[in-house]
């Protein structure tokens, strides 16, 4: 088997980014931002509230923490039902003890099959923002331009219509995307989305219909990638996100304001053998000096008006 | 295919000729920063693909950036911080992209060693002439943009041929005389430098890059902690540090920019570097200067000595 020569062109060998989604920038070469008040780090604990279907389809794969078995896999339905049952009620307990401010990351059907939970969560007056239709809605270039914007558009409109608020976040089901997908969240009135693991900091993402705001919702301390993914334990993660709490505390001395985004499933800290080292996590980072807890949208407007 | 690449003879660590590194350093320690470049889209080939869901697939294509944009930086400074130059494993069309990055290594005096042109090209299906044209561009590129006369070589994403080593020392050659094409760091058969047999008979020497300290394996094939690592590193060194007393010995943590420099695993790299550099007798140095030295001072003895050892039957 030999490679024929388009093996050997590059199209994109040239100064930036190999497509135009956004410029190339290095973080430190950026205007330092200010948090209100003089604080240093912005505290993002972000929540998926998902809702993993038992006829999961698996298009183009199976979303991680979705369904493993042959039908019906009563093990995973279950489990991840869980967290929306009894781990999210720890959460929240866990939240307001520490003054955390969470975003919540919402699937719609979610939303719209359990009007308990929604109205707990919306009475509360928390953010939320959109998680897709459901986990195995999962966003990708099978789907076709005009049905993916059919789900965005469903998705939002019932979670807007649902919550009463006007949902200007996104995040995709396992973060992925069509080549579509940004520009059809633009034209659907989605103001950031969190799907682009690039950057510590915002930044601003083209799309057909006028710019989006990236917000760096890191992969790396989430607790789903930590202790299933790497099968570390919970103690480890304690110990990832404090560290990274301290490194980056330290930099914003220098550098300017910065974000410690977390990341964190009711199905898996909401377990009673974790939920206290979630709180021990919580403790820790909300009495950081200088910590600012907020929502998504709100460091994210913050962070535009600096710009 | 062949049952043994033949680039190297069965050498025991044991009664070897000792090896002084320069001051009397018992250790050669070197940190191999790879700065990479990941295609979003990059042509197939029919024996590896680049990413492990369909395009775009962002979860890798993000984190890697990530590197370049935020993790870059981070390391950079914490290697001024103890005094070490890195020698960049450089996906070479990275001097395009990002000249920013290169620049400032520039200004460390950092190596700049080849590592292909991107790391979504693989060697796999390239004919002997390809793959010496993608090796003649990326070792020509780095001179266009660093002035530096590329010595080493790791093959993009550890991709190769059974052509790459003699390929690499020849258009090294060709382009460089005797300062290019001089060092491999896609062996992982020693911890000292080895000789390495090429076609094309080249004094040519295998600088141990280490992948058990390579943070990508340790962090996302062996998933270890972030401080588990920083112990592994620390505990790697004492044991070669023991035995340099004996002949010298290298060390080389090789990293990336999208794993090292997170903010949860900063912490644990800082204070293996930092106990690594508080030893006496560490000779604190690139890849170059260790092939150099070794091909100055030791490949005689050494060929002499893996030729006394070859028993026939």
């Amino acid at each position: 088997m030999t490679l024929d020569k388009a093996y050997f062109d590059y199209p994109h060998r040239s100064y930036g980014m190999d497509h135009d989604r956004y410029d190339w920038s290095m973080l430190n070469d950026r205007k330092p931002v200010e948090w209100p008040e003089g604080k240093k780090l912005a505290l993002w604990v972000n929540v998926p509230l998902q809702f993993f279907p038992l006829n999961q389809k698996g298009e183009p794969f199976k979303v991680p923490g979705g369904m493993t078995m042959p039908y019906p896999d009563l093990r995973h339905f279950s489990l991840r039902q869980y967290g929306n049952r009894i781990g999210i009620y720890r959460f929240l307990k866990a939240f307001d003890q520490h003054g955390v401010k969470p975003t919540f990351a919402m699937n719609t059907r979610l939303a719209e099959t359990n009007p308990y939970l929604l109205n707990r969560i919306v009475e509360r007056g928390d953010e939320i923002t959109c998680h897709g239709y459901h986990m195995d809605a999962i966003h990708w270039n099978g789907l076709g331009k005009d049905v993916e914007n059919e789900l965005i558009k469903t998705s939002l409109e019932s979670l807007r219509k649902l919550t009463g608020q006007e949902i200007k976040g996104w995040l995709s089901p396992a973060k992925n995307e069509s080549d579509h997908t940004p520009d059809l969240l633009a034209a659907n009135g989605i103001e950031y989305f969190s799907d682009w693991v690039n950057d510590d900091m915002p930044y601003q993402f083209r799309t057909s219909n006028g710019e989006l705001t990236a917000m760096p919702l890191t992969t790396e301390t989430e607790d789903h990638f930590v202790i299933n993914g790497n099968k570390h334990s919970e103690d480890s993660w304690v110990e990832q996100v404090c560290d990274a709490a301290d490194f980056l505390r330290k930099e914003a001395d220098t550098q300017g304001g910065r974000i410690l985004a977390l990341n964190i499933h009711p199905w898996l800290m909401g377990q009673p053998h974790r939920i206290a080292k979630l709180e021990k996590a919580l403790e820790y980072i909300t009495q950081i000096d200088g910590a600012w807890p907020a929502y998504a949208g709100e460091i994210r407007n913050n962070w535009i008006s600096q710009q | 295919m062949k049952e043994d690449p033949g680039y190297f003879d069965y050498w025991p660590y044991e009664n070897r000729p000792k090896i002084e590194w320069p001051n009397g350093a018992k250790v050669a320690f070197w940190v191999a920063p790879n700065i990479e470049y990941y295609e979003l889209n990059p042509p197939a080939n029919p024996q590896r693909a680049p990413w492990p869901t369909p395009a775009p697939s962002l979860p890798g294509y993000t984190v890697r950036d990530w590197g370049n944009r935020v993790g870059h930086i981070r390391q950079m400074e914490l290697l001024d911080k103890y005094g070490i130059r890195g020698s960049i494993s450089l996906s070479t069309a990275l001097c395009d992209h990002h000249p920013e990055i290169i620049e400032l290594c520039k200004e460390r005096d950092w190596e700049f060693f080849s590592h292909g042109i991107y790391n979504t090209r693989y060697t796999y299906g390239m004919t002997e002439d390809q793959e010496r044209d993608m090796i003649r561009d990326s070792m020509e590129t780095i001179h266009k943009h660093t002035g530096q006369k590329c010595a080493g070589y790791l093959a993009p994403a550890l991709s190769h041929s059974d052509n790459t080593l003699d390929l690499f020392a020849e258009v090294g050659t060709e382009l460089f005389g005797d300062e290019g094409g001089i060092y491999t760091c896609d062996l992982f058969h020693d911890d000292q430098p080895t000789p390495i047999h090429l076609r094309s008979k080249k004094k040519f020497v295998s600088v141990p890059y280490s992948l058990e300290m390579n943070d990508t394996i340790a962090y996302v094939v062996n998933k270890i902690e972030p401080r588990r690592y920083g112990q592994q590193i620390k505990e790697n060194f004492d044991r070669l540090y023991a035995e340099g007393a004996e002949s010298g010995t290298i060390m080389c943590i090789p990293t990336h920019n999208y794993q090292v420099s997170y903010p949860h695993r900063m912490k644990a790299f800082e204070e293996a570097l930092d106990y690594i550099t508080s030893h006496d007798d560490v000779w604190v140095t690139t890849g170059r200067e260790i092939a150099e030295f070794f091909l100055d001072n030791y490949y005689d003895a050494s060929i002499a000595d893996i030729s006394s050892k070859q028993r026939t039957a």
